[in-house]
């Protein structure tokens, strides 16, 4: 590592949180424009400095497998705190082709965020406290992905969740914005606790809570053995890896701890966009990617994984086909392909050995690059309808295709990118996907992978078509216009319509060729080679016919036949009304917490608390009252009960005496 | 050393003259002139508090060398006969652990006296108890005598008791009661404990250091430990001897909530580790088992029962249970890292919830109310004391860069390297952080969030006198919790001989 890509590494993770101090502290309560330009430029700065970083990686370490075998590599590394021998957490930065490309990928998107948001928060007299939640945001993501040992991922992990907390409640005033934030908040939380006991299982029981030492075959080994007795003996290792995947859950918004993620669209759009694409959600993803090896040497763990996201996938793909909201359509949409991303890690528990693992896994990776810039592009553009229309709802948008004509083209191009038509981005890495499920023989996964493929294809196809085409069916939709939100809007939109077009088709060979998992037996040759052999398959031709129709079918169906976006009152069947309401699993939580928690649990703790704790010391108090009250009643100021009771205590003076004699 | 043995040592007995020689002297100036009185008390535990800074910084930079005994080996020590005839020595000095909660009790006295800048009625009385609280604490964590440490640890009772009857709010008289009975039941315990270990000992010795040494017969350290430790652990709030704390703090004003939480129960955890746990180790095996389970209930009991309260300072308070007994938990590790983690986490505590406080009393006299369900988007009128009550929010549940994470990772750490029991408590443990988050958020959405009442805008920020202490007290949460290796390192080095006697 030369003295420069060091130099832009501490400046990667450096400039962020010097743009979130400058603007906190100082600029922003002053002046938003000042706070907001300084904000976005730093970002800049960052992704110059992640792109420096990246191709000084690339020539000196990822070009040199003979100098390092698994083009992994620690640039930094600075003591935090140290518990023990080998114990000890660090604050670090860690090179290897999937932390590179999310530090690549945050930065830009973040950049890009930072300044659609001048345009959007322009006017809003809180546009001061929103930077430098923005920036702190993105230092926290960047943390996360370039943490060189498990206590530094919980660290970041959890300032992301901070972060998000602050940005999703961030118009503090709308209750819906404080229930969202706190759910945010609460949910992952939940699941990261779990994340913590695993993280400490791991640590404790292997020695070390490094990424290389325990991604190493030899901490598996120490980590697979059986603990505890009778009924409750299980293995050490799947039960710990279990647990801190049960942290990726939450973080991911899988099945069933998904309810957060739709919430968090009560945020501002930029946030959803940052959310849904490069931060956050991706975290989970990236947490199981990061200790791959480890979760693959554990019995049954990847089993998990493939399960919740193959569930995931097809429950949010079936919810989104029936929102009405903008940003809703979007989340759930979100939620689907993170189970695809999910499900794709999970495939690498494959008996096929390495070449199907090390497929599934690039082709997860593959699709956590390419949807971060689909994803960030259909929320920004949704930004822009949004504040063209004045409405969250897709029943108030329509025909907006000549207003908004620069948004139409760069949406419809991520609607194509996301349902997977060639050439765009989406296409490439969700073959790889489906493709690995064909290989590995997960029939399950690939019929729910295809499944979900038709209908994203199909809920993208109404999503788009709702919108721009059809006629304008409010009035505020009338006047709505692109160059009324200014270039700042726009122009991040048309930026990020190029990689959502392009970059699978260009970054599919060097995917190939560099992200994989460092466990043994994965070579570089044998996935070029599953590639190969892989690509002329019939899934290809066949996916694609599927999504084409499903396309065909949105458009005949919203397009042609024009459909409103739900049934009118009292015509819904029920099976629509269950999606609609996202299957009631919202509503099952809130009993839960309501009905169960609250009455059964946390109200008799604080009955018995006033009543029986606190009621034993008043009760046994209230005896020494009442004793002192009865022994008063012989003070009360008589010579004659004085007298006996003095005579009748040296009567028994003298009894007492003689006993003892 | 660059400065002479007599003098650090000087400097440490005058952390506890100086509280109480400014309090007689508060005792000779006119009582309207309330100005006077603050700025004499604000100087005072300012040159305090620069006093033990002062000793910090010479003590990290020659901190003593423990040398692998179990004998603490302690830094500006002074020793001199008191009462030769029971043989009760003044014998003084500091290892990293009383320092560091001397520096604690420090910042809190300072941040309290500033806390209470608005008390226009009786300040003199106030000023002059919260003195002569302070010097008892300051000189409870110097004493390496049992006895004087004793006499130090009564000297904090009845201010206490005459603070909340006099300045205080609610049922005050009850909450006073409650507070000095339970405190003084723990203390006759510790009294008997104590006399235990004079007699048992024989060498008729009340030295710590001294007795550390001695080899106790196995049956006298089976009763007396229970005895040390609860007694202590009444004053650190274990469960479910907890109930003097919810009450108390909510009815004391808020520089004695502060000093409650932050400093005052702090001397009950660290009687638990340097006496009980120190002197006694053979008792301390077959009892931790039992107080790790109530440490470990009082983690979560109180964390469910601060999720139903409506006043905020009650919620604060039942956030200190469940908080205290993490203490109690890292105590139970039996392990370094447990141990360190329990320190640790008195720190943290020992800032975050007197941040809490002070910050609900900035609220309170603002709103004149406590009650949550009464507020509502306070973030609009008070940005400057709702970021800071955001931010001590979350040191309390336990975000990485703030003080709670550090000590709960290592309490945490070391209960999952220790017994199967306490692997399993920490597991139970851990799952408490979910619902700490429950009502701390709840407690601040509701406050903070949500449309603002009538109103509100003339409610006012915080002004200068009371943004310094909340400044101060983040600041020190926040270092803690950025920058914990330090700090831990020294305190790996005191705990050493503690360690060093449990093993034996």
């Amino acid at each position: 590592m030369d003295s420069m890509t060091t130099l832009a590494s501490y400046g990667v993770l450096i400039l962020p949180l010097l743009s979130f101090l400058l603007t906190g502290l100082w600029l922003g309560r002053k002046n938003w424009i000042a706070s907001a330009c300084t904000a976005t430029f730093l970002m800049g700065l960052t992704f110059v400095l992640a792109v420096i970083l990246a191709l000084g990686y690339r020539t000196q370490i990822l070009l040199h497998p003979e100098l390092y075998p698994s083009a992994t590599s620690v640039a930094w590394e600075h003591s935090w705190m140290t518990f023990g021998p080998g114990l000890a957490a660090h604050i670090g930065f860690y090179l290897d082709p999937i932390s590179v490309m999310m530090v690549v990928v945050i930065s830009f998107i973040s950049f890009l965020v930072h300044f659609y948001s001048i345009g959007y928060m322009k006017g809003d007299k809180s546009a001061g406290r929103f930077f430098p939640l923005l920036s702190f945001f993105s230092f926290s993501m960047l943390g996360l992905v370039v943490s060189t040992n498990l206590i530094q991922t919980f660290f970041f992990w959890e300032l992301v969740g901070a972060a998000s907390y602050l940005l999703i409640g961030f118009w503090y005033t709308k209750p819906s914005a404080v229930a969202a934030s706190k759910k945010a908040f609460i949910v992952t939380r939940f699941a990261d606790a779990f994340f913590l006991m695993g993280m400490l299982v791991v640590g404790t029981q292997s020695g070390g809570f490094d990424f290389l030492h325990v991604n190493d075959p030899a901490a598996a080994v120490i980590l697979n053995r059986s603990v505890g007795t009778g009924m409750f003996a299980f293995n050490l290792l799947s039960v710990s890896t279990v647990l801190i995947y049960l942290g990726a859950w939450g973080k991911s918004a899988m099945f069933p701890l998904h309810v957060w993620l739709p919430d968090a669209m009560e945020g501002p759009t930029p946030v959803s966009s940052l959310i849904h694409s490069a931060t956050m959600v991706v975290a989970g993803i990236y947490l199981t990617a990061r200790l791959f090896p480890l979760f693959a040497a554990a019995e049954g763990t990847l089993r998990v994984v493939e399960f919740t996201g193959a569930f995931t996938a097809l429950f949010a793909a079936l919810i989104a086909c029936t929102q009405t909201d903008l940003k809703r359509i979007l989340a759930f949409s979100t939620l689907s392909q993170l189970g695809l991303m999910m499900l794709s890690l999970g495939l690498g528990g494959s008996s096929e050995g390495g070449a199907v693992q090390t497929l599934a896994y690039t082709a997860s990776m593959f699709h956590v690059f390419t949807h971060a810039f689909f994803k960030s592009l259909l929320f920004l553009s949704a930004g822009i309808v949004i504040h063209a229309i004045h409405s969250n709802d897709i029943r108030d948008a329509g025909g907006m295709r000549k207003s908004l004509s620069w948004t139409y083209a760069a949406t419809l191009i991520a609607c194509l990118a996301i349902a997977g038509i060639w050439p765009f981005s989406g296409f490439f890495s969700k073959e790889e996907i489906l493709q690995s499920a064909l290989k590995g023989g997960h029939y399950i996964a690939l019929a729910a992978g295809l499944l979900t493929s038709v209908l994203t294809a199909f809920y993208m196809s109404r999503y788009f078509i709702l919108i721009f085409h059809g006629t304008k069916r409010s009035h505020a939709s009338e006047h709505g216009h692109d160059a009324h939100e200014g270039i700042l809007m726009v122009l991040p939109v048309l930026i990020l319509a190029v990689p959502s077009a392009l970059i699978g088709w260009l970054g599919k060979d060097f995917f190939l060729a560099h992200i994989l998992p460092y466990t043994a037996g994965a070579s570089a040759a044998g996935i070029s080679e599953s590639h190969e052999s892989g690509s002329f398959s019939w899934l290809v031709p066949v996916t694609s016919i599927l999504i084409m129709s499903a396309i065909g079918a949105g458009w005949y169906f919203y397009g042609r036949k024009k459909w409103s976006a739900g049934f009118s009152e009292g015509q819904e069947p029920g099976w629509y009304r269950v999606l609609r309401n996202k299957f009631y699993v919202d509503e099952f939580y809130g009993f839960l917490v309501r009905k169960v928690a609250a009455r059964f649990v946390a109200t008799p703790a604080n009955w018995t608390e006033r009543k029986i704790i606190n009621g034993a010391f008043d009760e046994t108090s209230g005896v020494f009252r009442r004793l002192a009250i009865r022994l008063c009643k012989f003070q009360n100021g008589q010579v004659q009960v004085y007298l006996s009771v003095a005579l009748l205590g040296l009567y028994a003076l003298y009894w007492i005496g003689r006993m003892v004699h | 050393m660059c400065f002479h043995d007599s003098i650090t040592s000087c400097m440490l007995t005058l952390t506890w003259v100086l509280p109480l020689a400014s309090a007689a002297v508060m005792m000779l100036f006119p009582k309207d002139r309330s100005g006077l009185i603050r700025w004499f008390t604000l100087t005072a535990n300012g040159i305090n508090l620069a006093l033990i800074v002062l000793l910090s910084i010479l003590f990290i930079m020659h901190p003593p060398v423990q040398t692998g005994g179990t004998q603490t080996v302690l830094a500006f020590s002074a020793n001199h006969a008191w009462f030769p005839l029971l043989n009760i020595r003044y014998h003084i000095g500091v290892d990293a652990i009383s320092l560091s909660l001397m520096f604690l009790a420090g910042v809190i006295v300072f941040c309290g006296t500033l806390a209470s800048w608005q008390i226009r009625e009786r300040t003199k009385e106030f000023f002059i108890l919260l003195q002569i609280l302070a010097a008892g604490v300051f000189g409870s964590f110097i004493s390496f005598d049992l006895f004087t440490f004793f006499v130090f640890n009564e000297l904090t009772l009845i201010p206490t008791y005459l603070l909340i009857v006099m300045f205080g709010s609610g049922r005050k008289e009850y909450a006073a009661m409650k507070l000095n009975l339970m405190l003084m039941g723990g203390s006759a315990l510790i009294l008997v404990g104590i006399f235990g270990l004079f007699f048992s000992s024989g060498i008729h010795s009340f030295d710590m250091l001294e007795l550390s040494q001695i080899h106790f017969d196995r049956s006298f350290q089976l009763w007396a430990f229970p005895a040390l430790f609860l007694g202590f652990g009444i004053l650190g709030n274990i469960f479910p001897f907890h109930i003097w704390s919810p009450d108390g703090h909510s009815s004391a004003p808020t520089a004695i909530s502060m000093f409650l939480a932050g400093v005052h129960m702090k001397l009950g955890s660290y009687g638990c580790l340097r006496i009980a746990m120190y002197l006694l180790p053979e008792g301390c095996r077959p009892w931790m088992n039992v107080f790790l389970v109530l440490a470990v209930a009082g983690v979560i009991w109180g964390a469910f029962v601060a999720i139903k309260q409506k006043d905020l300072k009650y919620m604060n308070a039942y956030s200190s249970v469940s908080h205290c007994g993490l203490v109690f938990l890292g105590l139970a590790a039996l392990n370094s890292i447990g141990l360190r983690g329990a320190v640790m986490q008195m720190l943290a505590h020992g800032f975050i919830a007197p941040a809490v406080f002070c910050i609900i009393g900035m609220i309170y006299t603002r709103t004149h109310t406590r009650l949550i369900p009464q507020m509502s988007g306070l973030m609009a009128s008070m940005p400057f004391l709702s970021v800071c009550f955001v931010l001590a929010g979350f040191a309390a549940l336990g975000l990485p860069g703030m003080a709670g994470f550090a000590a709960e990772l290592n309490i945490f750490m070391g209960a999952f390297g220790s017994s199967s029991l306490a692997k399993v408590g920490a597991g139970l443990a851990v799952l408490s952080i979910i619902i700490t988050a429950v009502y701390i958020l709840r407690g601040v959405n509701a406050v903070l969030h949500g449309p603002a009442l009538e109103g509100s805008h003339q409610l006012g920020d915080a002004t200068f006198a009371e943004k310094v202490p909340l400044v101060m007290l983040l600041s020190c949460i926040l270092v803690l919790g950025l920058y914990p290796g330090p700090i831990s390192t020294l305190l790996d080095h005191a705990i050493q001989p503690i360690l060093n006697n449990l093993n034996r």
